[in-house]
């Protein structure tokens, strides 16, 4: 650590204004702060300084990621092993995933990085540890066999025009990680395979076999009737409640169980860096939507219509969008009230999405992207109406008089 | 019959969204959303119009300009009932609208002078608004009924409101931010229209029929 630290001060001045290297400054920035305590005080009236900082809270979220990744990499392989009949194991579908995995999220840091870094150059601002998330959540939510030219594409989409344009980490509107997945997924339907967060169709593929059809899949196609013929179908592929949550299953890298997932939404909570509010605002959601369609008709209408919430709950991916994608701080509704309606709204689109919408069986991303196009929307009103209320507040008892 | 005029709100609504599908009276949505309460009023005041103009539209488009509207009349027959005048469609439509659009005018003079006079001149631009008349021929090319045009204009209205409301908000937090210098103002809110149709597309293709 010594030696790093030597190593650092001495080359500081070359960074500095009128220092050779003034140019890449932001580069020795990003990794001075990355390994050391800045020694950056304040200098105005606010002498407040949090510590947890930008750069804690995208790391907590990075950590918060990580079970995810690794039970990732392990049903990747488990998945490419079971079905090439190939030997399984721990070890052995660990690597294989490791294979499939790294090179998606290697592909997906350099890039990400590199727009990151540029931008940060010509633009003069910090390197943010925005993009270690932006990056790590984005191949999560990728099916592992996507060629890598479209990952690079995509990173670089969202992170230029989903975040840089607006000036970096903290100014954008919508979720970095959920463009560049809307993006790929409008721009090369044919690689995405038409269906949001799930596996390829057939034909479409590049590895053989890979081609048994998920859960949603499944529920979209069940016949029409009532709730037991959609859990009739799901069985008869072997979807069951448990293994839902097992998430032994095909479908994107990181979000078929619920487990990893949980494990990271604690994280997020008990540091209070994601929102419980949304999280909970989005289970209610769901559980509202899910009831309002069961509502429905059962003769002639899809059996879809009839899931019980408990399964919409373990289904997709909507546990992995609510818990990462939806409580992004910057792109997400930022009054508390705001918080329980934006989440409430993103449970009950993504129902109405999955069950009405034949064109994607998935509707969590897309419900979260409209729902960070709505949020400055929602927090208008909300401030309004508190302005409105504490104004009405005043005139009432007089306290603003004089 | 309830469900279907359901259906037509929220599609014109939602699915095929005036502005973010169509990309339709882009003028006005681009100038007048700087500011949550002047983008609200012309939403409202395009509601108004669009309600007013579709079935007012209609009426006319079926009594007179059809091919064969004329057979009601006790006019003679055969010269009359080949009469198409869809030709005239668009000169009566605009002519309805400014109308509707002058009326909207005067009451917003009346009664609310100060969003009259953030307005400006784009409350009278209203009339050349694509998207309104874009829902009186989407109402002709569509076949709609009476009830289903006013339903449409209302839903079409509702989605203009929504997304020009809807801009307004993120412009307003975007003020903040530290955007390049030449992408500031239109640039940016054309990036923002795409992006928020991006949005949007979790709309597209669902069908409530069934």
């Amino acid at each position: 650590m010594k030696f790093l630290l030597d190593k650092l001060n001495k080359s500081a001045p070359d960074f500095e204004p009128g220092g050779k290297l003034e140019k890449l400054y932001p580069l020795f920035e990003a990794q001075d702060t990355f390994l050391f305590t800045p020694p950056d005080v304040t200098t105005g009236k606010t002498h407040v300084r949090d510590t947890v900082d930008l750069k804690r809270v995208m790391i907590t979220v990075v950590l918060a990621l990580i079970p995810c990744t690794l039970f990732g990499i392990w049903n990747t392989g488990h998945q490419y092993n079971h079905v090439n009949q190939l030997a399984g194991g721990l070890l052995n579908d660990t690597l294989m995933g490791a294979r499939w995995v790294l090179p998606i999220i290697f592909v997906s840091y350099l890039f990400g990085g590199l727009c990151e870094v540029a931008f940060a150059i010509i633009r003069k601002h910090e390197i943010n540890e925005g993009f270690l998330v932006t990056g790590l959540l984005f191949p999560l939510t990728l099916p592992p066999t996507i060629p890598l030219w479209q990952v690079a594409v995509g990173i670089m989409f969202g992170t230029i025009i989903g975040k840089e344009i607006f000036g970096g980490t903290g100014f954008n509107i919508l979720n970095p990680a959920l463009t560049a997945r809307a993006f790929l997924f409008f721009a090369y339907p044919m690689q995405m395979s038409g269906e949001v967060w799930t596996k390829l169709k057939e034909g479409a593929m590049t590895v053989d076999g890979w081609t048994a059809a998920t859960p949603l899949a499944v529920a979209t196609l069940a016949p029409n009737g009532g709730k037991d013929q959609v859990l009739q179908a799901l069985a008869e592929h072997g979807y069951t409640l448990k293994s839902m949550m097992m998430g032994m299953e095909g479908g994107s890298i990181a979000e078929t169980a619920a487990l990893p997932i949980l494990i990271g939404a604690l994280i997020l909570v008990v540091t209070g860096i994601g929102s419980w509010r949304i999280m909970v605002g989005g289970v209610v959601g769901l559980f509202v939507g899910s009831l309002l369609l069961n509502l429905s008709p059962q003769e002639g209408y899809k059996s879809f219509l009839h899931l019980p919430f408990a399964y919409h709950l373990v289904i997709g991916s909507f546990l992995f969008g609510i818990v990462f994608m939806a409580t992004d701080p910057v792109s997400a509704a930022a009054t508390n009230t705001g918080k329980w309606i934006y989440g409430g709204l993103i449970g009950i689109l993504t129902v109405v999405i999955r069950v009405t919408n034949p064109a994607y069986p998935e509707g969590v991303m897309l419900s979260i992207l409209f729902m960070n196009v709505m949020a400055p929307l929602i927090d208008h009103y909300v401030v309004t109406a508190h302005i409105k209320v504490r104004t009405a507040y005043i005139r009432k008892f007089g306290y603003a008089k004089g | 019959m309830i469900v279907d005029l359901i259906n037509i709100a929220v599609q014109a609504m939602f699915i095929e969204n005036m502005i973010l599908a169509f990309f339709l009276g882009m003028c006005s949505f681009l100038a007048l959303s700087k500011k949550v309460e002047t983008a609200a009023g012309l939403g409202i005041a395009v509601v108004f119009v669009l309600t007013l103009t579709c079935p007012l539209n209609y009426l006319i488009h079926s009594t007179f300009l059809e091919k064969g509207a004329w057979l009601w009349t006790v006019l003679p027959g055969e010269s009359f009932k080949n009469l198409d005048l869809s030709f005239l469609n668009f000169i009566c439509f605009i002519a309805v609208i400014a109308t509707s659009v002058q009326f909207v005018e005067l009451v917003l003079d009346r009664f609310f002078p100060p969003l009259y006079n953030a307005l400006g001149i784009f409350l009278p631009l209203i009339t050349v608004n694509c998207s309104i008349l874009g829902g009186s021929l989407f109402m002709v090319e569509r076949e709609y009924n009476l009830a289903e045009s006013a339903v449409f204009g209302f839903g079409s209205g509702m989605g203009f409101f929504l997304a020009i409301v809807g801009l307004a908000a993120i412009r307003k937090k975007l003020r903040y931010s530290h955007i390049p210098n030449g992408l500031r103002g239109l640039g940016m809110t054309f990036i923002l229209t795409g992006l928020m149709a991006i949005g949007f597309m979790c709309f597209a293709g669902i069908s409530l029929t069934n």
